[in-house]
């Protein structure tokens, strides 16, 4: 692919950030489970992923910080495009793909360590931070997800101690850490109460100021409430991408205006 | 309903009287052993290395100590050879790799220990003798073919605690840009940690419990060890080797060795379980 110069010459912060992805096709083994996947995830927005169970929106969310290649028999062709690089090239580097990439998962995992372990984790992966620099991450990440004054006086507790809400929270925070660009986030309060959800997503909306945010849910209030942009999948294919208040109140497809409507799903 | 409680009923019995059977060799062994502790005095019995239980002599600091060089020797050898393999099996193995060699490995564990003493006798210990020196029939012989014999406990117990971390903490590891050695030594191992201590104490508790293989190998002369090619004699060996013609104060010095050795393996047992426990 050929990058725009503008987009190539321009700063880290601003030119890692859209994402482009180019008939992607997925393969389980014989099952075909993304068929020909094109979209554009604009900067500093959030873009949520909806459809039914099964439809490939994880899957979709998965192939863009190679998460699935964890996975047997998966075979992926088309182009993933990321601060101006195709991430599926030959010989692409996956640690600094996932630096760059990072994700919240469905359930909240923090690490079985203290809560400023997990915090610290990254950083101390990537480099040898000196402790005063790992102090500065902890509370400026910390900060970030408002969790600081709630836990500066405990970090040294387990993290597993902390609410489902806190560790997912933490998990936020770890991700900070490392410093991406791109946050992907795969039903991230599906394991929350409405609450914990909304201050999430009130968090969701802050971040969207310095970051991409990418967002599965099966939520259609979720999507609606805190999304940009908004494409909705369907057995494998993605059916509809747009603005998501276009998605909502005037559907191109049929299929998108039964699913929101709930006629299936 | 009333065979439903018949059946209950039966498998009580059944249950109790195993814990019955197992309460009732403690007893016994306390029993036979406690009044010669008594008569020796516990501080000369477990403080002096004189062992002429003919003569009255009774003191088994030589073996105490050659039995706790026995097993730490054991573990020198067979924890880091353990948990690399197990390392290697439960994380960077394919599936079919794992579940072909774990059951391949806990066979190792059905071996009579008479055929590792063979083994022993017939490859390592001429070996020891050519190679190294001295007669063969060594603490490194004994520690050699007990840290081979702990592996399949301590494999397939770090292997379970291992595969009981939840896929979860790797996946987030890796997510942010974590090698799998990485994730393995940061987060899995951490995570696994009470497991993996389990397995070395149970390990351990084997070690030190092992006789046959360890006659066989060690030599079982009754001298403190100045050097890994010295021979010795462990608290088990000791008791197999003498208990047959054993008779009168003799005979209650082999029990009160037993003694001893129930009380090793059960604070090591006893700690590994709440090690599990705590987790």
């Amino acid at each position: 692919m050929t990058t725009s110069p503008a987009a190539s010459d321009n700063g880290p912060a601003f030119a890692c950030l859209e994402i482009i992805i180019r008939n992607l096709n997925l393969y389980y083994g014989d099952f075909h489970a993304l068929i020909d996947v094109n979209a554009e995830f604009q900067a500093r927005t959030i873009t949520s992923l909806i459809g039914p169970s099964g439809c490939g929106k994880s899957t979709l969310l998965r192939t863009l910080n190679r998460m699935n290649d964890l996975i047997n028999g998966v075979r992926i062709t088309g182009e993933v495009i990321i601060a101006g690089e195709n991430i599926y090239r030959p010989g692409a580097n996956l640690t600094s793909l996932r630096k760059k990439v990072g994700m919240v998962f469905q359930r909240p995992n923090p690490f079985p360590l203290s809560i400023y372990e997990n915090v610290v984790y990254g950083p101390k992966l990537h480099g040898r931070p000196s402790k005063q620099e790992l102090n500065e991450i902890l509370e400026r990440c910390l900060d970030a997800v408002y969790m600081w004054e709630e836990v500066r006086h405990r970090l040294h507790e387990p993290a597993l101690e902390l609410t489902e809400e806190q560790q997912q929270r933490l998990c936020i925070a770890r991700l900070l850490a490392v410093e991406p660009d791109i946050l992907l986030m795969d039903e991230p309060c599906s394991a929350l109460d409405p609450l914990a959800t909304l201050r999430i997503e009130e968090l969701m909306r802050e971040l969207k100021k310095n970051y991409t945010i990418i967002i599965v849910t099966h939520n259609m209030q979720q999507a609606a409430r805190v999304s940009d942009d908004t494409g909705f999948m369907l057995l494998g294919e993605l059916i509809e991408f747009g603005p998501t208040a276009q998605i909502f109140t005037r559907p191109a497809d049929k299929r998108t205006e039964d699913y929101i409507t709930g006629k299936y799903g | 309903m009333k065979r439903e409680v018949f059946i209950e009923r039966v498998l009580l019995f059944l249950a109790l009287s195993s814990i019955g059977s197992l309460l009732l060799i403690t007893i016994f062994i306390f029993l036979e052993g406690v009044p010669l502790i008594a008569h020796a005095g516990l501080k000369k019995f477990l403080l002096t290395s004189h062992w002429a239980p003919t003569k009255g002599h009774f003191g088994i600091l030589a073996m105490i100590i050659s039995s706790i060089l026995v097993t730490l020797g054991a573990m020198v050898l067979g924890v880091p050879l353990g948990l690399a393999c197990a390392i290697s099996l439960a994380e960077f193995s394919p599936e079919r790799v794992k579940t072909l060699l774990k059951p391949t490995l806990e066979l190792l564990a059905g071996i009579p220990s008479v055929v590792y003493g063979f083994l022993g006798v017939i490859w390592l210990v001429p070996l020891i003798r050519d190679y190294l020196g001295g007669p063969g029939l060594s603490l490194l012989a004994g520690s050699v073919i007990l840290g081979i014999m702990i592996l399949p406990t301590i494999i397939s117990i770090s292997i379970d605690a291992l595969s009981a971390v939840p896929d979860l903490y790797r996946d987030g590891s890796i997510a942010l840009g974590a090698t799998n050695w990485q994730t393995v030594r940061r987060v899995v191992l951490p995570a696994a940690r009470s497991g993996i201590i389990t397995a070395v104490i149970l390990g351990m508790g084997r070690a030190i419990g092992e006789t046959m293989a360890v006659i066989m190998v060690a030599g079982n002369a009754l001298k403190i060890p100045t050097s890994v090619l010295d021979p010795v004699r462990t608290l088990t060996s000791n008791i197999a080797l003498e208990l047959a013609y054993a008779t009168g104060r003799h005979r209650e010095a082999l029990f009160a060795t037993g003694i001893v050795l129930f009380v090793i393996i059960m604070i090591l047992n006893f700690t590994a379980s709440a090690i599990t426990r705590r987790r």
